[in-house]
């Protein structure tokens, strides 16, 4: 009898590969903006988390520790013309795509105005048709199967955009994971597959979803670039994906990128992580913050000084007042409009109910 | 008009889609080279081209779920799934995705998209390769069903899916591919998607089913009328949206129903008809609603005897006509 995968076999050579070297050409302005989308992303976040506590929305679920991965891939893109595939922590990327506090804030209200779903959704579902930023869903992973999709188009249709996809590592555990990168490769399609990872998969740590110990070698199974990199790092995230950007605009092919963050929050307002998080985990996390790294970085470049930090947190924070205000006070979706939107034409088929409305097949 | 069968409808169909619109694809295991397994899809990509007619791997997950991308990106895709029974690992996709889109957005994007796929058995196609899917589907809001019993029927219903702004799961009754023959109006042919069809007028019964079982029930018609029953027959063509009008009608005109269908009775679409039916023409119906299915075991086995047993035959629908007719 043979022994199969025995112990002493060699292990294949899978190690992730960085992305060549280069310097980020972004511009001191770029950077300072950079930095205000994060910190924007970050205060709107911890007021979602507030106004959670305090009773007035039934759930949120954070960007926090996620903000410069985000950040670094979007200013890679050209919102406008790619296309954004995000998932419910990309706040700070579908921000940078051009959705506003307001937008966002009508979502976490349920506000008829919500422009992700008009209400139907729970908070951070985004979407955006003019954004090009597709409609989240709640099920992992069913949105990389569809990127590829979405890049097929693009190839057909010989647009010269790039599809972008965002996930959790925990759903590279799943099916559609490697049914979409292994889709993509085949065709080579211009798509960048994004994994914010942040070694939970809400309670279950990195070592309990893999065997491997970086997404990125996953990679080498469908034959394209894997990348590990710093993703509490912007510049490093962008340098990466602007490597990732050019591959897919020039033919290429898919790149994936295995962004290292640092869940800075529990899973969501439901979860408590103390239960399976240890402290000394959950510190070690909170020093892999992005957001007081990039501001020493760009105080020390001179890019950003005390005073002017002071004021960008408080114009910041007075967007995010502006936006609870507005957002609550906006009207909530007539009950009436529940059979809305089931088939194009309308046809309120989704009320036969029997709780009184009239039969429509009369 | 030409007379072609069900399968030759389907494939000129395609032809005439995808050459009036460049936005249809097909994609799909086989669907090539090979020109897929029953052949349906068979020189679409000598016509059209690698690029639009893409044998995809096996994995039904992807092919519906690049075809959700592709339709949100502008193109108007035909995923086609080998066998309705290899449809499962594409559930997530299908149902919390693709019939929902619309629906979570608020309007604001749309996917269409066609399903096509092979179902229903009588063909030895043993537990794999036989099942009827529509309930399951037709459970879920968002989604058309079309279910074409015949030549003409197939073209105006997979011209209408293609041209549909939603996701449409377009079932293609594997044993009726090549044994029905019909005419099939040359030309622009477009069915709407929920509309029913009366296939034979009657006085005393009205027999409700669609797919395959339509043959079966104007077979099982044309048999009494010698007795002096008269059976109107009633093809639903589509699942979903259901054509309740027309359900109504024929059974306020014969106050007697019977629901064939071939997939297993519980909770098939025969129970949301007789639902239906009891809830809203109660007062009109002389005798109680009758259903004539497959039994509820978990698929249709292979071997013929037992094959034969699961579907519901001749002498079964017409014992049930004669004890509804007698009541």
């Amino acid at each position: 009898m043979r022994a199969i995968g025995s112990a002493t076999e060699p292990r294949a050579e899978t190690k992730a590969s960085s992305p060549p070297a280069m310097t980020p050409q972004l511009s001191n302005e770029q950077l300072r903006q950079l930095y205000e989308t994060m910190l924007l992303s970050r205060i709107l976040d911890e007021r979602f988390w507030i106004l959670n506590r305090q009773g007035r929305g039934a759930f949120t679920i954070s960007c926090q520790g996620h903000e410069a991965a985000q950040l670094g891939l979007g200013y890679a893109l050209e919102p406008g013309k790619d296309i954004v595939f995000p998932y419910y922590r990309d706040t700070g990327l579908v921000l940078h795509f051009g959705m506003t506090p307001r937008d966002l804030m009508l979502g976490f209200f349920a506000r008829a105005a919500d422009p992700s779903s008009g209400g139907r959704q729970m908070p951070n579902h985004f979407a955006s048709a003019a954004r090009k930023i597709i409609s989240v869903s709640s099920p992992v992973a069913t949105q990389i199967p569809q990127a590829t999709g979405a890049a097929l188009a693009s190839k057909l249709r010989h647009l010269d955009e790039v599809t972008a996809v965002c996930f959790g590592e925990g759903c590279t555990s799943s099916g559609a994971f490697h049914e979409g990168l292994n889709f993509a490769s085949v065709h080579r399609l211009p798509v960048i597959f994004v994994c914010e990872n942040n070694g939970w998969a809400i309670s279950v740590p990195r070592e309990k979803q893999m065997a491997v110990p970086n997404v990125a070698e996953r990679a080498s199974a469908y034959n394209l670039p894997g990348y590990a990199v710093d993703g509490t790092d912007p510049l490093a995230m962008y340098a990466a994906a602007a490597e990732a950007v050019k591959r897919a605009r020039s033919g290429g092919g898919p790149t994936l990128i295995d962004a290292r963050v640092a869940r800075l929050t529990p899973h969501s307002s439901d979860d408590d992580d103390r239960r399976y998080r240890a402290t000394e985990e959950i510190e070690q996390a909170r020093r892999l913050d992005p957001i007081p790294r990039f501001r020493q970085l760009l105080l020390g470049r001179g890019i950003l000084d005390e005073g002017a930090d002071k004021a960008l947190r408080e114009r910041v924070s007075a967007l995010v007042d502006d936006a609870v205000g507005f957002a609550e006070a906006s009207p909530e979706p007539d009950p009436a409009t529940l059979g809305r939107h089931v088939f194009a034409e309308d046809t309120g088929d989704g009320l036969t109910t029997g709780r009184g409305e009239v039969a429509e097949w009369r | 008009m030409a007379v072609k069968t069900l399968l030759e409808a389907i494939r000129d169909t395609m032809f005439s889609e995808m050459a009036r619109d460049e936005r249809v694809i097909l994609m799909g295991e086989d669907v090539g080279a090979k020109g897929g397994v029953f052949k349906v899809t068979e020189g679409l990509q000598k016509e059209f081209g690698e690029d639009r007619v893409i044998d995809t791997p096996l994995a039904e997950g992807v092919i519906v779920g690049a075809a959700i991308g592709a339709a949100l990106n502008g193109l108007r895709p035909i995923a086609e799934i080998q066998f309705a029974d290899f449809i499962w690992p594409a559930m997530d996709q299908i149902v919390s995705e693709a019939a929902r889109m619309r629906y979570r957005t608020n309007g604001t994007f749309a996917c269409p998209l066609v399903i096509r796929t092979p179902y229903g058995g009588g063909v030895h196609g043993a537990l794999y390769h036989s099942q009827s899917i529509e309930a399951t589907f037709a459970h879920v809001p968002g989604l058309k069903i079309c279910a074409p019993a015949t030549p003409a029927e197939a073209k105006g219903l997979l011209t209408a899916a293609i041209r549909d702004e939603d996701p449409v799961l377009f079932l293609e009754h594997k044993r009726l591919y090549r044994s029905i023959k019909g005419e099939v109006p040359d030309g622009e042919h477009v069915l709407p998607i929920g509309k029913a069809d009366v296939k034979r007028e009657g006085s005393d019964l009205s027999i409700i089913t669609y797919g395959a079982m339509l043959h079966l029930a104007i077979e099982a018609a044309e048999k009494l009328s010698g007795e002096g029953i008269s059976a109107e027959v009633l093809d639903l063509r589509t699942i979903q949206p259901l054509d309740r009008a027309a359900i109504a009608a024929t059974v306020h005109k014969t106050n007697r129903a019977l629901i064939l269908y071939e997939d297993n009775k519980t909770l098939g679409v025969g129970a949301e008809v007789s639902a239906f039916l009891a809830e809203e023409l109660f007062d009109e119906l002389d005798a109680p609603i009758t259903r004539v299915a497959s039994p509820d075991v978990p698929a249709m086995p292979y071997n013929h005897g037992l094959e034969k047993a699961f579907l519901p035959q001749l002498e079964d629908v017409v014992g049930a006509i004669r004890r509804l007719v007698a009541y």
